[in-house]
């Protein structure tokens, strides 16, 4: 089948997509974002987490056919500019924070915490963990995660 | 954060050197999400190969019939053992382990047949109509029936390098450590405390699935796009299962998504080759999660039996120790867990007299071998129970007990090896209890409500505070840091140095597998210091390279730090000689000052510029290549295990903090404190996310993670469903206190740093829930029926 997506802004065409493929599935493989990441492809670690109409989801349990004529936005979409080439705040702070080991939960994580700090400028550390308590990490125990998510709320209220 | 006797002037004068914390040179690649890990590569006209795996612990194959998935369109090839064109087994160190299963299968999910076909599903649908004609033969599932009279021997035929020594063909190996006199000190001990304990089988749990590309190449080889811990170690074990010369098989890190040892041995290395080279086409191969708990070895686990005797005044006598290890179905890493739990099971103090035993089992439960801490965490979680009842029976304060018996440089391991570095145990103990407790019941809001997310289960809205009991315990360890045992531990560094655009740029290649440790950050830091540059690379890993070694034991910073520090200083003696020949004539300073490179620059000692290093170097290419050693270890003795077995000991120790639902046994870690010496923080913030990522993996295992699995060795959980890690919700704030007291033996003085957290956080947690619930608690993960009694 075909599926008509937009993402991260730009309408995007998918044919030859097998029912049973997921919506990672198709972003993975046929559209050419490995942004999303595959940690266990059953909803349980978070590390494909995209926004589908603003909403955080486990791409690996959208089917594809469910992202038909919706908006997507992937860790490919978070970077700012009008090229795409300067890091959004959640970006900068995960790298200055030390929030990164072996990266593969960071994708998920971004697009979680740029959702959290959008709808929450001034997060509580409670706050913080309840919004990413779906997403798995195994390298950093955290306590980076969580200073990068205030560090990025606190620069957001800089910024006004 | 503390810092005493760190080796002065190293870090002088280069901006990003050691000491800093210099953020990851792939951060900007990982937070973008362009950086190329194992599961994301792609090629043109490429295959999918997917792994047929045994449904059984232990059968025989009758039959295989693959010619229903071979006729499935799209499928290329269905490969089985009959197919393996040379080598059928491979290993780490005992080369007992099918490529692909051979008449026998002797594990749940021992890899079967291989499939090659053009969409992943269609691959998976056609190895679903291999059909394989199985007949079930019993089970091997403990020391009981691994032991028994007539037991199944699961390697008849073995002839490794312990099978001659071994009281029993399925004990994989046996190392005892004996010391003093046992008997006449249980004599004369006041207080005897006597113990049996459980560690369950633990995972990984990295979060990139086992993945690589494999390519097939015009001249008969491959070339092997790879997620692993160990380049060399892969290229030695897959090339004979080729037919290939190692030259044939080129191996390329790509990006590495964690490992914790669970990528030491092979996965899918060798199957994607042999599909690729039997296919002609480049062929991918992807676990999924439920799969890749199938795809790797797991965290022996075991059962403890100790005996601990002390004087009245609380001075340990002798400890008297067995530890009994699960190694499932092939040996992996086995005989090197056991030499680690056997040296280093009495824990980081002073014992005169000990007898201990450690031993694992060849069975057909699913294969143990390499996990961060490697056969010491094990023993920990046991003795440091026995520290805790010990202390209790005295009438003393466990950490006044352990300070009163806690190893310093200077002390005697039981193996008779001298401890010839800090070893300041007692001082991390006192750090972490000086440390000021988090307050009580912080689920209570100056709103009312209580805030439930600070509560036992959470979310769950379980409880809110009714039957809450808080307790605190602590716990120290002791980790050995590299490889052991006499093992020639060797690392290579090519390092390069040349002006671009009239500017030094150093070059960095070795074949370190970057899992995530921040190797990279580390090696670019060495080079920026010993090379006075800013601008330094690091060159993808690769077999084009000398060995880097494994990136596990603690020991890349440490080993291949060493070799890039040597190939730099080799890189830095060159240009000196190149400019004494260049301007020596100009100034008597080259002769006979003592020169330094800074800033780009070639000054004295009293900071005189003699040249910049671009002048120097004009459009010469200075390089060196160095092999390095850290100084050389000797096996254990046999039958008494007395030997200098390690290089460095490495030690952490925690304060646990965690409020108990009694009612309905849930736990709530509410900060697990850390104090561990480094030698030196190469990278304060990076050595700090290791403490932190290896403490909450210690308090994964004492409350949470277990491969559940059955007595017909059967694996009950494999998925993120049923097999829990932390999530952000779990994990407490991990405040962490870092020494950095010199190792005059080491480079910089650094001390392995990524294992020794991951000790002592298991048994922390556990002293803690000890104290709130008075329960003796003997087995790990505590689930919440052991805290009920239901």
């Amino acid at each position: 089948m075909r599926v008509n997506l937009t993402v991260n802004g730009r309408p995007q065409q998918a044919d030859d997509v097998w029912e049973g493929e997921s919506l990672l599935y198709v972003l993975r493989e046929r559209l050419g974002l490995p942004g999303s990441k595959n940690a266990c492809e059953q909803g349980e670690c978070g590390s494909c987490t995209v926004r589908l109409d603003g909403v955080p989801v486990c791409a690996c349990l959208v089917a594809a056919g469910q992202a038909e004529g919706r908006e997507v936005v992937t860790v490919e979409g978070l970077a700012t500019g009008g090229d795409g080439t300067e890091l959004s705040l959640v970006q900068q702070a995960f790298t200055d924070a030390g929030a990164v080991q072996c990266g593969f939960c960071t994708p998920g994580l971004l697009v979680a915490a740029d959702e959290l700090v959008r709808r929450n400028p001034d997060p509580s550390d409670a706050d913080i963990r309840e919004a990413l308590s779906g997403n798995l990490c195994r390298c950093t125990g955290y306590e980076m995660i969580l200073d990068a998510v205030r560090l990025a709320a606190a620069r957001a209220g800089e910024a006004g | 954060m503390a810092t005493a006797r760190t080796p002065a002037g190293l870090a002088a004068g280069a901006h990003g050197g050691i000491g800093e914390s210099v953020p990851r040179p792939d951060g900007t690649l990982k937070v973008t999400g362009e950086f190329a890990y194992a599961s994301d590569l792609w090629h043109e006209d490429m295959l999918w190969g997917v792994t047929l795996r045994s449904p059984h612990a232990h059968a025989r194959i009758l039959s295989t019939d693959v010619s229903e998935a071979l006729a499935t369109p799209g499928v290329y090839a269905v490969l089985t053992h009959g197919d393996l064109p040379a080598a059928t087994r491979y290993g780490l160190e005992i080369q007992d382990t099918p490529v692909l299963a051979d008449g026998v299968v002797r594990y749940h999910g021992e890899p079967v047949a291989l499939v090659a076909a053009d969409h992943p599903e269609t691959a998976r649908r056609a190895a679903a109509r291999i059909r394989v004609a199985y007949e079930e033969l019993p089970v091997v599932h403990d020391e009981e029936s691994a032991t028994a009279p007539g037991a199944p021997l699961l390697h008849p035929a073995r002839d490794d390098a312990h099978a001659a020594h071994v009281p029993h063909p399925n004990v994989v190996h046996r190392q005892p450590v004996l010391r003093g006199d046992v008997a006449a000190a249980r004599a004369r001990a006041a207080a005897v405390v006597t113990g049996d304990y459980e560690v369950g089988m633990q995972d990984q749990a990295f979060l990139g699935p086992e993945s690589g590309l494999a390519v097939p190449a015009e001249d008969g080889g491959v070339d092997l796009y790879i997620a692993t811990q160990w380049l060399h170690a892969d290229l030695r074990q897959i090339a004979p299962v080729l037919g290939l010369p190692e030259d044939k098989v080129r191996m390329t890190l790509s990006g590495v998504g964690g490992a914790f040892g669970g990528r030491e041995d092979l996965s899918m290395q060798a199957h994607a080759c042999l599909l690729a080279l039997r296919t002609g086409k480049p062929v991918k191969m992807v676990y999924n999660r439920f799969e890749s708990f199938f795809g790797h070895v797991h965290r022996h686990p075991a059962r403890l039996h100790y005996e601990h005797g002390a004087t009245s005044d609380g001075r340990l006598l002798y400890v008297k120790a067995r530890i009994l290890l699960d190694g499932g179905a092939y040996a992996s890493s086995s005989p090197a867990v056991v030499g680690n739990a056997a040296s280093l099971a009495v824990g980081p103090y002073v014992v005169d007299n000990v007898d201990v035993e450690a031993l694992a089992l060849y069975t057909n439960n699913p294969p143990c071998g390499a996990m961060r801490g490697f056969g010491a965490v094990q023993a920990c979680f046991a003795y440091e129970a026995q520290m805790d009842r010990l202390a209790g029976r005295l009438g003393l304060d466990p950490v006044a007990f352990r300070q009163r018996n806690a190893m310093e440089q200077g002390a005697v391991m039981p193996t008779g090896q001298v401890v010839d570095a800090p070893a300041p145990v007692a001082e991390l103990l006192r750090r972490v209890k000086a440390r000021p407790l988090p307050p009580e019941r912080p689920w209570e809001t100056a709103g009312g409500g209580p805030d439930v997310r600070a509560l036992p289960g959470g979310l769950s809205n379980t409880t809110h505070g009714e039957g809450v009991v808080r307790g605190v315990g602590y716990a120290v360890g002791i980790k050995n840091v590299g490889f052991s045992e006499g093992f020639d531990d060797y690392s290579t560094a090519r390092v390069r140095l040349e002006a671009v655009a009239g500017q030094p740029v150093a070059t960095v290649h070795t074949a370190m597998a970057e899992v995530g440790q921040g190797g990279v950050t580390v090696h670019a830091q060495i080079a920026r210091t010993e090379l006075g540059v800013s601008h330094v690379v690091v060159r993808p890993a690769d077999t084009r390279v000398g060995s880097a070694g494994s990136t596990s034991a603690s020991r890349q910073t440490y080993v291949t730090g060493g070799a890039v520090r040597h190939a730099c200083r080799t890189v830095r003696e060159k240009v000196f000689a190149l400019g004494r020949a260049r301007f020596g004539a100009y100034h008597p300073a080259w002769a006979h000052a003592e020169l330094l490179l800074e800033g780009g620059k070639v000054t004295t000692d009293a900071g005189e510029v003699l040249a910049d290093l671009a002048e120097i170097l004009e459009d010469e290419v200075i390089d060196a290549e160095s092999e390095w050693r850290h100084r050389p270890t000797e096996p254990f003795d046999l039958r008494t295990g007395r030997g200098n077995g390690h290089v460095q000991y490495s030690f952490a120790a925690h304060r646990a903090v965690v409020d108990v639902d009694t009612e309905l046994g849930l736990v709530k870690v509410v900060e697990l404190a850390c104090a561990q010496d480094v030698g030196k923080a190469m990278n304060p913030l990076a050595v700090t996310g290791q403490i932190q990522g290896g403490t909450t993996q210690g308090l994964g295992l004492a409350v949470m993670e277990e491969i559940v699995v059955s007595a017909d060795g059967l694996v009950r959980n494999p998925s993120f469903t049923d097999y829990l890690i932390p999530t952000i919700l779990d994990t407490p704030a991990i405040p962490v206190d870092i020494l950095e007291l010199a190792d005059e033996h080491a480079p910089y003085g650094l001390r392995g740093a990524g294992e020794a957290p991951t000790l002592s956080a298991t048994p922390a947690v556990v002293a803690a829930i000890r104290a709130a619930t008075g329960l003796p608690l003997g087995r790990v993960p505590v689930r919440p029926e052991h805290l009920t009694g239901t």
